[in-house]
């Protein structure tokens, strides 16, 4: 039944041949896959699998580094993002979040509505208001910063950065939001509140989970592909991937416990 | 627990003996200056009044005040920094943000390095060459300024440089990955943390262009002019080429008149060195992340 | 969709159409590429406008021969012009020589003082005492050394002057000595702490570990600190102009008055007409500065990155 309902959403992201190296460094490929439209897709693994530079791909951030260097096609709205004349604004469809959280030097309003306001979409000031309420709320930090939206949102704690910056990703009202390892400077209650928020948003808009956590993958993704020394191993609904019905026995060796 | 094995108190000597060896060569590199500017201080102190700093020099300049120079000074210091800090930081900028690690940026770097270590003869030379001549400028303040804010702006570009990559990396993904353009990225995250930095850096040089000499001598400044310059293309006194001209070229002059120059122009530089140590202090106190 | 909608009021559907943004950013971009490669633009052109003024002299009156090895710089003569420059070339290498050997020691002394004895606070005031000293305009100097060095020379040594080589080499050491310090300052804080970790566990005492770890380690940033400070003691003008006495022979004695490049340019090119041989001559003396520094920072340049590379 599951499936069915899944094969008839729209894709939202067509991989194709992706391979990624730095300098003659192979990273990542060649990967092949579909993420669709609201779904969470998962993506596990261990450390150096390729993880992070595939969400570097999609948001084209190679044009930033001068050593890594992508192949293949990545199609968004079936538009291969190479072709897009301004790339400016395909990131700004794409919501990110990092492993290490980074508040930027400004203030923690201003954290929040600096996407809308570099877009020229703030809005008049009370929907800009509005706007970084309703995104630090959803990120589940509006209590306990509200009173002090004008402090340095670098100097808040690494667990308040994280949330400051779901909320920053969010801001831009994103189609597709990335997140790469973000419980890693979380705590555990702060974590599963995201996680709530997560399966909320994914109504809105189509979400990537990067986690190195497989009982996360696990509880939220819809979908999941394992990654593994820059191959991509199996792509698989996570019910069936976690219910050692994996094709492949590396998959299933992972996901029990056995390496990783 | 553990008795200082003999061995082990020799090498404690040792090290002690040359400690106090280096410690002597610090001590050699600084007393001779701490001399020369007791000297400067006792000599030129009595000169230096209200009258010398704002009034002009009379009797062929064995007499009276700085104030032309002085005043002189500051048109060009300003007027060279106009031209070098934009160009500079610009430049900073450039190499920080976009540069590409390709063969121009690399030759961009020697060139830098190599700007800095012309000799500020030759600079002089190319003022006279390009501004005075090829650009019709004359000597004027504008020629000596440019001239000058060529000399200064490799430091300003490295200093500005360095400010810039103490902005983490991470700083400008985050603002990338929000879409941000990269001019957006240096506009809001990377200048604003990098000008107090820059602005160090800036100050350090305006103690450099207002001492240099020989860049100026033959591009805009005079030795002596009965009257203020009104724009950029008159000539001008400058405080530096005045002290040359009383400590060589003026016969029969007091002796505390050029150590009272010499005085002012010491004055200027280790305040505005100052200054820009203080800034220094404060930005280091002042954590933003 | 509704919920969407709903969520996002603000949400505005973004094409790929080139904005107003992407357009300043280009912009900028590009403006800033210009002003980045102003530092070779100004290189290439201070070669080609002191050329340019020197051509006519290195085209016409100009004999090579004569130019380098002839000690007799005599343009104003009015029979025979002759442009010599082997004089002020020997004045220039001779106080630059002398000028090292005094700095070159302390200064490294106090670079290794600073980066290896020195801690908190002192090294803080001392570097600040470093920046001070460097930032004294050359005039200044050459003021010092007129009128507080040339007295005191004449003093203690009992010769009839007290300008010349010995005077301009102290001068030049003095400031060259917080350039150099503080390069070889980075030199020993470029060797890494492992280096010094590693010979400590071993049992060395402090000195030991400079002396077999830290100075070899360091020993292309201090050459290069050297060489820099050589190209200094060539380009350096108003100080060497008021303090070396000026007039033109091959020193013999540390008291001999010399005549350096850069000041037979700062003192003649005022009283020469624009275009003359002798005019021309002096952007001639500015070329051959101009390539000799140029060959020192390459080299200098070459030396540390030889070093980061291995």
């Amino acid at each position: 039944m599951v499936n069915s309902t899944v094969s008839r959403a729209k894709i939202k992201i067509e991989v194709k041949d992706l391979s990624i190296a730095y300098g003659g460094h192979k990273a990542l490929g060649p990967v092949n896959l579909d993420i669709r439209e609201s779904e969470i897709f998962g993506v596990i693994g261990p450390a150096n699998s390729g993880k992070t530079s595939f969400l570097n791909a999609i948001n084209r951030m190679d044009m930033m580094r001068t050593n890594m260097n992508v192949t293949g096609n990545i199609r968004i709205d079936d538009i291969d993002t190479r072709n897009w004349r301004n790339v400016y604004a395909l990131r700004r469809k794409i919501g990110v979040v990092f492993p290490l959280p980074v508040g930027l030097p400004l203030s923690v309003y201003d954290n929040v509505a600096l996407a809308p306001r570099l877009a020229g979409t703030a809005g008049t000031q009370a929907q800009l208001d509005e706007l970084v309420e309703r995104c630090l709320r959803r990120a589940a930090l509006w209590d306990e910063v509200k009173d002090r939206l004008g402090h340095l949102g670098s100097l808040l704690s690494g667990g308040q950065q994280q949330r400051l910056t779901i909320a920053r990703a969010l801001s831009q009202s994103p189609e597709i939001l990335m997140l790469d390892e973000f419980s890693i400077a979380v705590d555990p209650v702060t974590t599963m509140r995201i996680e709530d928020v997560l399966k909320e948003l994914k109504s809105e808009m189509t979400i990537i989970l990067v986690t190195n956590l497989v009982q996360q993958a696990n509880r939220l993704a819809d979908r999941t592909a394992f990654f593994l020394n820059g191959e991509c191993v199996e792509i698989g609904e996570t019910e069936q991937l976690f219910n050692g019905q994996a094709k492949d026995q590396r998959t299933n060796d992972y996901i029990g416990g056995k390496f990783g | 627990m553990f008795e200082a094995a003999p061995i082990n108190l020799q090498n404690e000597q040792v090290q002690n003996r040359f400690r106090l060896m280096f410690g002597g060569m610090m001590v050699i590199l600084i007393i001779p200056v701490v001399i020369i500017l007791a000297t400067l201080v006792i000599k030129g102190w009595p000169a230096i009044s209200w009258t010398f700093l704002f009034t002009d020099p009379t009797n062929g300049m064995t007499a009276g005040g700085i104030f032309p120079a002085l005043f002189g000074t500051i048109w060009l210091v300003v007027v060279s920094l106009l031209a070098s800090v934009p160009l500079g930081v610009a430049a900073a900028v450039y190499l920080s943000e976009y540069a590409p690690d390709n063969m121009l940026t690399r030759m961009i770097n020697l060139a830098t390095i190599n700007l800095a270590g012309v000799p500020s003869i030759v600079h002089a030379l190319f003022g006279v060459g390009a501004f005075v001549i090829f650009f019709r400028f004359g000597t004027s303040i504008l020629a000596a300024s440019l001239t000058l804010a060529i000399m200064t702006l490799p430091v300003i570009i490295v200093s500005s440089w360095e400010s810039m990559q103490a902005v983490p990396r991470a700083f400008r993904e985050a603002c990338w990955n929000m879409g941000a353009t990269r001019w957006q990225t240096i506009r809001t995250v990377v200048l604003p943390n990098a000008i107090p930095g820059i602005l160090t850096g800036v100050i350090l040089q305006v103690s450099r262009a207002a001492g240099e000499t020989a860049p100026i001598m033959f591009t805009g400044a005079a030795m002596f002019l009965p009257f203020l310059p009104n724009s950029v293309f008159d000539q001008t006194m400058a405080l530096a080429l005045h002290l040359f001209v009383v400590a060589t070229q003026v016969p029969d002059i007091p002796e505390s008149l050029p150590f009272g120059v010499a005085l002012v122009l010491v004055g200027i530089v280790l305040i505005m060195n100052t200054l820009a140590i203080w800034f220094r202090m404060r930005l280091r106190g002042k954590k933003k992340w | 969709m509704t919920a969407h909608s709903a969520i996002q009021p603000t949400h505005v559907t973004v094409g790929d159409a080139k904005d107003k943004n992407w357009y300043i950013d280009k912009s900028f971009e590009i403006l800033m590429f210009i002003c980045g490669i102003s530092a070779i633009i100004f290189v290439v052109g201070i070669f080609l406008f002191v050329f340019k003024e020197g051509l006519g002299f290195i085209l016409g009156d100009m004999n090579f021969s004569e130019f380098f090895l002839s000690q007799k710089w005599r343009p104003t003569s009015l029979n025979k012009a002759t442009y010599g420059i082997l004089a002020m070339v020997a004045g220039t290498a001779a106080v630059t020589g002398l000028a090292m050997l005094i700095c070159l020691p302390i200064s490294i002394g106090a670079a290794i003082f600073i980066a290896e004895f020195a801690k908190g606070r002192t090294r803080e005031i001392l570097k600040i005492v470093i920046e001070f000293l460097a930032a004294i305009p050359s005039v200044v100097w050459g003021f010092i050394a007129l009128s507080i060095m040339n007295p005191l020379i004449i003093n203690v040594f009992d010769v009839p002057m007290g300008l010349g080589v010995l005077n301009s080499a102290i001068i030049l050491a003095l400031m060259a000595a917080p350039i150099v310090t503080s390069i070889a300052e980075d030199a020993f804080k470029a060797v890494p702490d492992t280096y010094r970790e590693a010979a400590e566990a071993l049992g060395a005492t402090r000195w030991q570990t400079i002396y077999k770890v830290i100075l070899p380690a360091a020993k292309n940033g201090l050459l290069s600190a050297g060489l820099l400070g050589v190209g200094r003691g060539f380009g350096e003008t108003m100080a060497i102009l008021m303090a070396s006495g000026h007039s033109i022979n091959i020193p013999t004695s540390v008291f001999d008055s010399f005549r350096a490049l850069t000041a037979t340019i700062a003192a003649e090119l005022g009283e020469t007409a624009v275009g003359s041989p002798h005019y021309q001559s002096l952007f001639a003396i500015g070329i051959f500065l101009f390539l000799i520094t140029f060959i020192i920072n390459m080299t200098a340049d070459f030396i540390v990155r030889g070093v980061r590379k291995g």
